[in-house]
């Protein structure tokens, strides 16, 4: 590496910046780079936990640690709300007035919630009949709303998509069957899931096995809804299109974004503040030394966590090829995997990318996790994920067999999907 | 050079009614696009939206969802829903020729 020492500067310290400070930390000596990390709370909080909190499974504030703790020795913490980056002149401001300049610059703010953009959404009823379970205080007051829910309708909306892990609602709807079943009052509760795709899921074949789950479970499907109104006091969703679905209780995934800076910097980001990435290398497209991964950037991969740990990978190597002066590599392949919860214990696996939609067989090869069918042994995979989060995804560890590169070994019969759909 | 198309039967349309070829669309096709998807009348908003897609699809190679039309377009997301009243993003892409707008996964 040329030019003496280096400052690499990381926003955001959630999954993909955390795990992204501790594996460039290894892969470089102190005296040779400097890492700083930037976030605005020292919370850390497991997002995956949220969608338990709703059934009484902890409290949302059992999910979080500290988020300095997470990081290696030698990575420094600044803890701020950034303002904005000048990435012409390699520069972030920060909102308590500091400055900070870099070599390397990584965005990993993720998304946030805009529920201020759906009319009515915030109004009258807001955390009395309509919640949302993708923040913390939203997923606790659910909680205490379902258990004291014995009769009527709970529809579940996705207003918009991108959202983060868009099996999540599917997952609090199957939560939500089986939670009444076990109360013994499934019967006077009408479940409804409305979302704006025009199937339960974005991808055909995925689409049609959780549209059947759905079905079987006795849960109503409404597609192609897009939600232009909120009425918490009469308790409807109204789409733009002028239909209605009426709700006693309404679970809300709100319109989602990038974070608010995104927009106040110059050349970085999209209409929706998401930074515009390659979608190979994670290199922003307009600035070479700044780089991208997570729920941030604006590729179509999936907005998760297992996405942000396969891109590391890929991100902390072409990190690496710039400062050395050489090509990057293309490749990240838009890997994701998630265990999906199916209910009574039981969760099913799907693992895709941007060319192959998820398929059945067996991950990550024939001997193996199954993959598109529920199982026991499944949902214990999402429980110890929370494990392997703290201890094996964020310090950064590789784990062997489990590559950035979606492997096809396991799978049947493997259709290439239509690149645009 | 290929022919230009007169009429939508020389045009090759996907299952889902999206031009399989981008390159063979020109706006002397649009009345007739616009009438297959039940719009008989073309006003100046709806010809402001069809362009408004194509120049996104080529400068970008995917054409806008309605959130996104809603903010760049300059038509608000109520006003494309009575253009375009069976979904703005995916008729507005069929009647403009370019593929289905990209659903996030
Ligand atoms: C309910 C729910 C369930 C989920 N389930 C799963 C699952 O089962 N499996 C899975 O893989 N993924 C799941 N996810 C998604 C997963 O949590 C995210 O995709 C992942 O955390 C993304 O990592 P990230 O680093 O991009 O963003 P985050 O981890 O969200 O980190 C972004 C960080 O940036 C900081 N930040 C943002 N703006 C600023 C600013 N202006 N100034 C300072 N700091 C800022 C934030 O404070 C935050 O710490 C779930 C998410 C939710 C909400």
């Amino acid at each position: 590496m040329a030019g003496g020492k280096k400052s690499i500067v990381i926003l955001g310290g959630g999954t993909g910046g955390t795990l992204t400070a501790n594996k460039l930390r290894k892969a470089y000596p102190r005296e040779l780079v400097d890492i700083s990390v930037v976030d605005r709370s020292d919370g850390h909080c497991y997002q995956p936990g949220l969608l338990f909190v709703p059934f009484g499974k902890g409290k949302s504030k059992d999910l979080v640690r500290t988020r300095s703790a997470q990081f290696r020795a030698g990575i420094s913490y600044l803890d701020s709300e950034i303002d904005r980056v000048e990435a012409a002149k390699n520069r972030v401001y920060l909102k308590d007035g500091r400055e900070l300049s870099y070599d390397v610059l990584v965005i990993a703010t993720g998304a946030r919630l805009i529920p201020e953009e759906t009319e009515g959404l915030l109004g009258p009823g807001w955390m009395e009949k309509v919640f949302t379970f993708y923040e913390p205080e939203g997923a606790d007051a659910l909680a205490s709303a379902l258990k004291a829910f014995d009769e009527g309708t709970i529809v579940v909306n996705i207003v918009d998509m991108p959202i983060k892990c868009p099996v999540a609602p599917l997952e609090f709807a199957f939560l939500a069957d089986s939670y009444f079943k076990d109360r013994g009052i499934r019967e006077k509760i009408r479940l409804v899931f409305v979302t704006p795709l025009d199937g339960a899921f974005t991808k055909p074949y995925a689409s049609q096995h959780l549209g059947r789950m759905l079905t079987e479970r006795g849960i109503e499907l409404v597609t192609e809804f897009n939600t232009a109104e909120v009425d918490g006091t009469a308790g409807r969703l109204v789409s733009y299109d002028g239909r209605e679905v009426g709700f006693d209780l309404g679970v809300v995934i709100p319109l989602h974004g990038g974070a608010e800076y995104v927009g106040r910097s110059p050349g970085l980001g999209d209409e929706l503040d998401f930074v515009l990435t390659d979608e190979h290398t994670l290199q922003a497209k307009a600035f070479p030394n700044v780089f991208v991964i997570g729920d941030a950037t604006n590729v179509t991969a999936s907005k998760a966590g297992s996405v942000a740990h396969f891109q590391g990978e890929v991100l902390v190597e072409n990190i690496q090829h710039y400062l050395a002066g050489e090509p990057l590599e293309e490749a990240f392949d838009g890997h994701a995997n998630c265990f999906v919860e199916s209910g009574s214990g039981k969760a099913l696996l799907i693992d895709f990318n941007y060319e192959v939609e998820p398929l059945p067989g067996r991950y990550p090869s024939t001997i193996g996790l199954p993959l598109l069918k529920e199982s026991r042994i499944n949902h214990w995979g999402k429980v110890l994920f929370e494990r392997f989060y703290w201890h094996g995804l964020l310090p950064g560890r590789s784990v062997p067999g489990i590559g950035a590169r979606m492997p096809l070994s396991g799978k049947i019969g493997v259709p290439v999907r239509e690149r645009s759909v | 050079m290929s022919m230009t198309a007169e009429t939508l039967e020389q045009i090759e349309f996907n299952e889902e009614g999206f031009f399989v070829d981008p390159q063979a669309w020109h706006e002397g096709l649009v009345p007739e696009l616009a009438k297959r998807d039940g719009i008989d009348e073309l006003t100046e908003e709806h010809w402001k939206v069809i362009r408004f897609m194509r120049a996104e699809y080529l400068a970008k190679g995917a054409g806008p969802t309605v959130r996104v039309l809603g903010k760049s377009s300059g038509v608000s997301i109520k006003e494309l829903y009575q253009l375009f009243p069976k979904g703005p993003a995916k008729l507005a892409a069929r009647i403009a020729g370019i593929p289905k707008p990209r659903g996030c996964i």
